[in-house]
């Protein structure tokens, strides 16, 4: 594979082209985020009863790298519990910036975004959601924006 | 662009490439251009960011560094009085550049965010609840921000030409907002993100009619055009060193010799007094009122070598060649199946902004430089312009003279490859 196709995974791609639970939750509360660097917005729709995530939507306009994360995280999070979301969200953290072997295990279907690393520039698009997911996950509804 | 309308706003020359330019040897003259990246030879489209630096300006760089480093001014010594002589050669070699009447209206700085920064923090010493400043809708964020935050602090408000579909802004727009209560107009002279050529020298006559001054940004306009900020009349015009062949962090600002003196100083310190007591300070004359500090000597150094080249290679010679550039560009661009130019203006500098259907701007960005290709992709510090046009990013290809038509082919072929694979 190359470093290219490394990053645009056929995975990535698919998510793209049909994002999972996009859309919106009309009863939870909007929670959005922005990557400054290239203008992209995404909102988050998180629905948690008793500590479990019921369920989880997002909408927004990005590229594939942030739109396919977006999708493949509700995806991920959808009916697990708030800690497990936090827990995932540090793992994708981890993945997606910091060198060192990626347990393809832990990560499922995370370890896509392994690729994103080589690019510093585009870490903000592939993290934005999860950002914002967190966000939304701490009752803070004022919008994110990535800066790492 | 037709050359009459050229003219009118500050760019002149004819559009013959005369038999001096060789394109071969022009390219050889930047060592940046012959490296590769990701194995490819490198397409570099991202002028309009920043240029590349010809080897002239390297040299006078290191030159400096090895044979005259030393602080300008107040040396008695050697070294120093030949800094000084080179950094105030810089300053007469920047006026000539752009026919300024007098070398003193050359104040050096970083560039253009800070010369507008300058101009709207004397400027608007005087500025009051309710004056009104204008400025257009294809203004860089650094012609933006600044006068919003003058307006927070004093009440004064903020009016926007509008532009149209083609990204043109109508004259006709700029009257009606002209008032009893403008104070100031800011324009660009070249969007960066539009590649739009505006009509500033109709904006300065109507404004001076009024006895409004008038600040042009010229940051993207040096690079492609002839200047003369005389036949423009213009009261302020910035220059953006490296955008303009020169080194990073230098620039200058011109502005007419009536108002370096009138207005009061920016940054205050060393170099910009004449006497100094716990009393009373007495400020130096224009231009070394407003340059404050230890100047950076060697970009102005390194920039006055851009100048000296950009004049060798040839005004003429260089519009010429990126007008064909910006041609064989429009057509190539335009022939891609899903593909949507953004800035359609009739005088426009060779820029070209576009989105893929389906595609994101960031993605192809990735995607081409895996060919080899570098362009901008995002926002390009217009938010506004990508308001108006109703897109969240788009791409840009920003041309320079030593760029080639087969650089152009490549970017497209890079386009077809990034279709393929997104599958439209
Ligand atoms: C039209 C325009 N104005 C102003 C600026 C700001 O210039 P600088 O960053 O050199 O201060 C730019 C640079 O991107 C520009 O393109």
């Amino acid at each position: 594979m190359t470093e290219l196709q490394e990053l645009y995974q056929q995975v990535i791609l698919d998510h793209n082209k049909s994002p999972r639970n996009f859309g919106e939750l009309p009863d939870a509360p909007a929670v959005e985020g922005h990557n400054p660097l290239c203008g992209d917005n995404v909102t988050v729709f998180v629905k948690v009863v008793d500590g479990v995530i019921e369920d989880v939507k997002f909408k927004g306009a990005g590229c594939a790298i942030s739109k396919a994360s977006a999708s493949i995280m509700t995806t991920l999070v959808k009916g697990k519990t708030v800690v497990e979301a936090r827990e995932l969200f540090v793992r994708f953290h981890e993945l997606v910036t910091e060198d060192g072997d990626v347990d393809p295990l832990v990560l499922g279907k995370m370890a896509v975004f392994a690729g994103v690393r080589d690019y510093p520039s585009r870490v903000k698009c592939a993290s934005l959601a999860w950002h914002t997911l967190k966000n939304a996950l701490e009752d803070k509804t004022d919008a994110v924006v990535t800066t790492e | 662009m037709t050359s009459s309308a050229a003219a009118d706003n500050g760019a002149t020359g004819g559009t013959q490439i005369s038999s001096g330019f060789d394109i071969d040897a022009v390219r050889a003259d930047f060592p940046i251009l012959s490296r590769t990246v990701h194995g490819k030879p490198l397409v570099y489209l991202d002028n309009a960011a920043t240029a590349q630096k010809p080897r002239a300006v390297i040299d006078a760089i290191n030159e400096y560094y090895r044979e005259y480093n030393s602080n300008i001014h107040r040396g008695v010594h050697h070294l120093s009085e030949k800094a000084t002589s080179l950094y105030e050669g810089a300053r007469k070699r920047a006026a000539r550049f752009i026919n300024a009447a007098d070398s003193c209206e050359i104040v050096f700085l970083r560039g253009t965010t800070e010369a507008v920064n300058l101009v709207c923090s004397s400027v608007g010493q005087s500025i009051k609840a309710g004056d009104e400043i204008i400025i257009s809708h294809m203004e860089h964020h650094s012609n933006i921000v600044p006068w919003q935050m003058l307006c927070n602090r004093t009440g004064a408000v903020l009016r926007v030409i509008p532009i149209n579909d083609d990204a043109e802004m109508d004259v006709a727009d700029f009257e009606a907002l002209l008032g009893p209560k403008t104070r100031f107009v800011s324009l660009v002279h070249v969007s960066n993100s539009l590649g739009t050529i505006n009509p500033v020298k109709q904006v300065i006559d109507l404004a001076h009619a009024q006895g409004v001054p008038v600040l042009i940004d010229g940051a993207q306009a040096l690079p492609h055009m002839q200047v003369d900020v005389q036949a423009l009349d213009c009261d302020f015009y910035t220059c953006s060193g490296h955008k303009t062949f020169g080194p990073m962090g230098i620039g200058f600002l011109y502005g007419k010799k009536q108002w370096l003196e009138e207005l009061p100083p920016y940054h205050g310190g060393g170099d910009m007094i004449k006497y100094v007591s716990f009393d009373k300070t007495e400020y130096n004359d224009p231009p070394f009122k407003f340059e404050a500090g230890t100047p950076n000597v060697s970009g102005v150094i390194g920039l006055a070598a851009a100048m000296d080249y950009m004049e060798k290679i040839g005004h003429d010679n260089i519009q010429a060649h990126e007008h064909d550039l910006l041609v064989y560009a429009t057509e190539q661009l335009s022939a891609i199946k899903g593909l949507r130019i953004i800035g359609t203006a009739r005088n426009k500098a060779s820029v070209v902004s576009f989105v893929l259907d389906d595609v994101h701007s960031h993605d192809i960005g990735t995607f081409v430089d895996h060919e080899g290709v570098a362009i901008r992709v995002g926002h390009h510090c217009t938010q506004p312009v990508m308001q108006r046009f109703g897109v969240p990013a788009t791409s840009r290809a920003s041309f320079a003279f030593y760029n080639t038509k087969q650089e152009v082919d490549t970017l497209a072929q890079a386009l077809h490859k990034v279709i393929d694979i997104f599958g439209a």
